[in-house]
């Protein structure tokens, strides 16, 4: 029966499996991510350079930079510090906190808007005080803002755990035990360890708070020039029958996409020889 | 040292490492302004309509139509995915082949690229003037604004969910004991249905159930491509747009809310399986 | 102690993020400063190309009266979206839907406005009209020119959804109008309707979603269409592709506009949005808005592009319909017509 190594299959069967895996991707993720280039680029050079340097779209380009510099900051700090307390301790209630924490991840993201307009709309909870108060949060940039955090706030989090719960807290313990202090720790040791880790989370969260549609378009109000995130104003260009231009602005996130999968790739391979280098 | 262990609450196990105050206290402060305050306003918004009302609005007709649709959709795709994802995740740890890191890199595409752009791209691949549309429109197959395209659309958002669940167990997966079933005379399906499968089963149920629990809440790549026609190819998350977009918040808060506790009980449900695997294993 | 910069220089960064947020709150919102003044004016979809004809001719105008810069902040979105995001606090100093009721509830829900805001301007606050038509493939291959032609066999009608659409909205009157002169009944009309929607294989949430899925997707045989769209999609999208076919009976389409009174006082923009919303019925303004495809209010105006807008016998929300607010009870709000239709297959 075997005529090849055992726990392998044979040649062909390897080749087969290979040939069916790869025409899946190229046909549910490839084909997809080509079609957005072709259509940008359907009528020349000429419409797309227009179609992205036009001011609504670069408005909206600034807009998504913006959001994404703020968002991920909040959620690196956040992401430290319950990953910190979650895998350097032990307290009951831990599954729920981890399922807190992921809640984000599932809560459809139509959900995630819905929840700041009840809660900061002018009809909601805080609504009528904030507008007593002068102060915009549904309809501005604090809106969204809000709402891209909501979103992206597990991503840091979820890389961290699973990373320190493997690496355990022996450095740590060795460290404290030579006289360092917690932040001397924290810094010097800890940090390191996670880096690679840190990064493949910050890329993730910064690709999903440049990226987000659902939540935002909820909260945004859809002010041109002021309001639309990118992934907004592909949808608008899309209304308007300016095809071209909504996928010259969507290429644009597409190739964003592709960035951040080539650094993700090249960490994944530093944090390869960095954890086989640990043990 | 001994003594800032000493002052800490007394519920949780004494450690050496300082910061658990900072850290826990600052994690639930931020947790619950950015999460759970705004989410307890559903919870606040349902309870004030009252149970009959929710009821009403939040198992009409309709809305059970777009549960089902939701749900079976995202199913559909999670099983797609459970049997293709293993595939790649298989192809990837076990064999190799020219540019197999490009192929590795791609599959975390779906996390990375916009899902409105998503959405707009396989819309414009399987409308019936798309690229793949055009060849399968004459043949009667009708995939955009259809419950396929929505399944469609749910593959590409899920794919890497299981892909990405599953590597690392097939890659921890130690040769030996395939060797071990082959040496005992089992066959290579043997060998994988009895040993390899009931190891990585675990991590793919985990893998599926993330890409169902995310599909099942997608919006942003599913409205281009569904048609939307009330209780045929309407998605439940627009169907909270549509109620909103119809002054009717309660409508949208309840339906949010059935389905923010699916969410929850799936996700609470991994958790507690995966750390009592994890206990299993460490013991 | 050396360690403690760490702490404190996250601590900053995210306090100054959220003071950054938190100032860009307090200055979004402001709208009059010296010699310039903004408006913002929150519209239903189909009118992107109207008021950015219309924008930069009324800022010319308004600098040459008062000496005063104005810019403008559009929104477009489904008209009842639009309304919804202005009673949950989008601050519009003017609303231009696409039917009266978006307009009603904003000022029931949120009092923002006045109940009777719709004597405020001429017509019915509306400046320009439209009606109902039907868009077909070139050639009309299914030969259709009335309403009862949809309901035959293999025809595939696109119209974007009632519960969300201002202009689908308008499609349900419309077809409903000809069920109940056809049938001689609501009951009828009903039936009428309710086979017109099993011909239906989309259904948007937007006009603009409609014509894109009929224009660009190529599905469906004939699109319910604001007259506008039509004319738009027949002139400027696919010239030569398609054909209008303008049916026995129609409905006299009504986009109001008005002043958020509440907004634009609070902007102290009321002066320049009233002015705003009067030049629309400027001869100026209505030529613009013949150009874009609108029927004018204007009479004379109105004559000089006769061609462009047959005579088609036209059903009144007010007279056959008994008024929006009624209309919307009895056929779109949960439990009414289009869900009776919807829901018992």
């Amino acid at each position: 029966m075997r005529q090849h190594a055992p726990g392998t299959e044979s040649r062909t069967t390897q080749v087969v499996l290979i040939l069916l895996a790869l025409a899946f991707l190229a046909f549910f993720l490839v084909m997809p991510l080509v079609a957005v280039f072709i259509e940008a680029l359907k009528q020349g050079i000429e419409p797309f350079l227009e179609a992205v340097s036009n001011p609504d779209a670069l408005a909206a380009i600034r807009l998504t930079l913006f959001i994404a510099a703020i968002s991920v900051p909040l959620n690196v700090v956040f992401g430290l510090a319950a990953s910190w307390a979650i895998t350097k301790f032990s307290f009951p209630g831990k599954n729920l906190l981890l399922t807190m924490i992921d809640l984000p991840l599932s809560v459809s993201p139509v959900v995630s808007g819905l929840v700041f307009v009840l809660l900061f709309g002018a009809q909601g909870l805080l609504g009528p005080w904030l507008s007593a108060h002068g102060l915009k949060i549904i309809f501005a940039v604090p809106g969204i803002v809000l709402a891209t955090v909501f979103i992206t706030f597990p991503f840091v989090a979820r890389e961290l755990i699973p990373l320190m719960m493997e690496q355990g807290k022996d450095d740590e313990e060795a460290a404290l035990s030579l006289g360092a202090n917690g932040w001397q720790t924290f810094w010097h040791v800890t940090l390191p360890n996670i880096r690679w880790g840190l990064l493949y989370g910050v890329l993730l969260c910064n690709a999903r708070a440049m990226g987000e549609f659902g939540a935002v378009s909820v909260v945004s109000g859809h002010i041109r020039g002021e309001t639309n995130t990118m992934p907004l104003h592909v949808e608008i260009l899309y209304n308007e029958y300016d095809f071209v231009g909504a996928f010259a602005v969507a290429s644009l996130l597409a190739a964003l996409a592709l960035v951040t999968l080539v650094l993700k790739s090249v960490l994944e391979w530093r944090f390869d020889l960095h954890s086989g280098a640990r043990h | 040292m001994t003594s800032i262990a000493m002052r800490k609450p007394r519920w949780r196990a004494p450690s050496v490492l300082p910061g658990f105050g900072l850290t826990f206290g600052f994690s639930l402060a931020w947790l619950s302004l950015i999460v759970l305050i705004p989410l307890s306003t559903l919870f606040l918004k349902s309870a004030g309509m009252g149970w009959h009302a929710f009821v009403e609005v939040g198992f009409s007709d309709r809305a059970m139509a777009a549960y089902r649709l939701s749900f079976g959709t995202a199913a559909a795709a999670a099983l797609v995915n459970a049997v293709f994802g293993l595939l790649v995740a298989w192809t990837l740890v076990r064999y190799d082949f020219p540019g197999k890191r490009i192929v590795s890199a791609l599959v975390d595409l779906p996390f990375a690229l916009p899902t409105a752009v998503a959405g707009i791209a396989l819309t414009s691949i399987y409308a019936p003037t798309g690229w793949v549309g055009q060849f399968l429109d004459p043949l009667g197959i009708k995939v955009a604004f259809t419950a396929t395209g929505i399944t469609v659309a749910l593959i590409f958002i899920g794919l890497p969910f299981v892909v990405r669940s599953v590597e690392p167990v097939l890659a921890d997966l130690g040769l030996d004991v395939e060797e071990a079933a082959a040496t005992l005379g089992a066959n290579r399906f043997q060998t994988f249905f009895r040993v390899i499968f009931p190891a990585i089963m675990p991590a793919l149920f985990t893998g599926a159930a993330l890409a169902f629990a995310r599909g099942v809440g997608e919006y942003g790549s599913v409205i281009f491509i569904s048609g939307n026609m009330p209780g045929r190819t309407e998605i439940a998350p627009l169907l909270i747009v549509t109620q909103l977009e119809q002054y009717a918040y309660n409508g949208a808060t309840a339906i949010a809310m059935i389905m923010m506790l699916i969410s929850f009980a799936v996700l609470f449900t991994l958790n507690a399986m995966q750390s009592a695997r994890r206990r299993r294993l460490g013991s | 102690m050396n360690t403690l910069p760490i702490h404190r220089r996250m601590f900053l960064a995210a306090a100054a993020a959220t003071a950054l947020t938190v100032s860009l709150a307090g200055c979004s919102g402001g709208n009059k400063s010296g010699n310039s003044v903004e408006i913002t004016n929150v519209s239903y979809d189909p009118t992107r190309e109207l008021y950015q004809a219309i924008n930069p001719a009324f800022a010319t105008y308004w600098k040459k009266k008062t000496g005063q810069d104005v810019t403008f902040r559009m929104s477009h979105g489904g008209s009842g979206k639009q309304s919804r995001a202005i009673i949950d606090g989008l601050e519009a100093d003017v609303a231009t839907l696409a039917l009266a009721y978006d307009i009603d509830v904003i000022s029931k829900k949120a009092q923002l406005l006045p109940a009777d805001w719709q004597k405020a301007l001429p017509n019915n606050s509306s400046p320009y009209t439209s009606t109902i038509v039907f868009l077909v493939r070139k050639g009309n291959p299914k030969g259709i020119h009335d309403w009862g032609d949809l309901v035959k066999p293999g025809v595939e009608v696109i119209t974007p959804n009632p519960k969300t659409s201002g202009g689908a909205r308008w499609n349900f009157l419309a077809a409903w109008a000809y069920g109940r002169k056809a049938g001689g009944s609501d009951a009828a009309a009903e039936t009428y309707v309710k086979q017109l929607f099993s011909h239906v294989p989309v259904l948007d949430s937007g006009a603009r979603g409609s014509t894109t899925t009929f224009v660009e997707r190529g599905i469906g045989d004939v699109l319910l269409a604001w007259e506008n769209e039509a004319l738009l999609a027949e002139k400027k999208l696919g010239a030569g592709k398609f054909e209008i076919v303008n049916p026995s009976i129609s409905i006299l389409a009504e986009p109001p506009v008005a002043v958020i009174a509440a907004n634009a006082k609070k902007h102290g923009t009321e002066e320049v949005s009233k002015a705003y919303l009067e030049y629309l019925y400027t001869p100026e303004a209505q030529v613009a808005i013949a150009r874009n495809f609108y029927r004018p209010s204007d009479p004379k105006i109105a004559e000089q592009f006769a061609t462009q807008f047959p005579k088609v016998n036209l059903v009144t929300i007010d007279k056959d319909f008994g008024g929006w607010a009624n209309a919307q009870k009895t056929y779109f709000d949960d439990g009414g017509a289009f869900d009776r239709i919807y829901t018992k297959k």
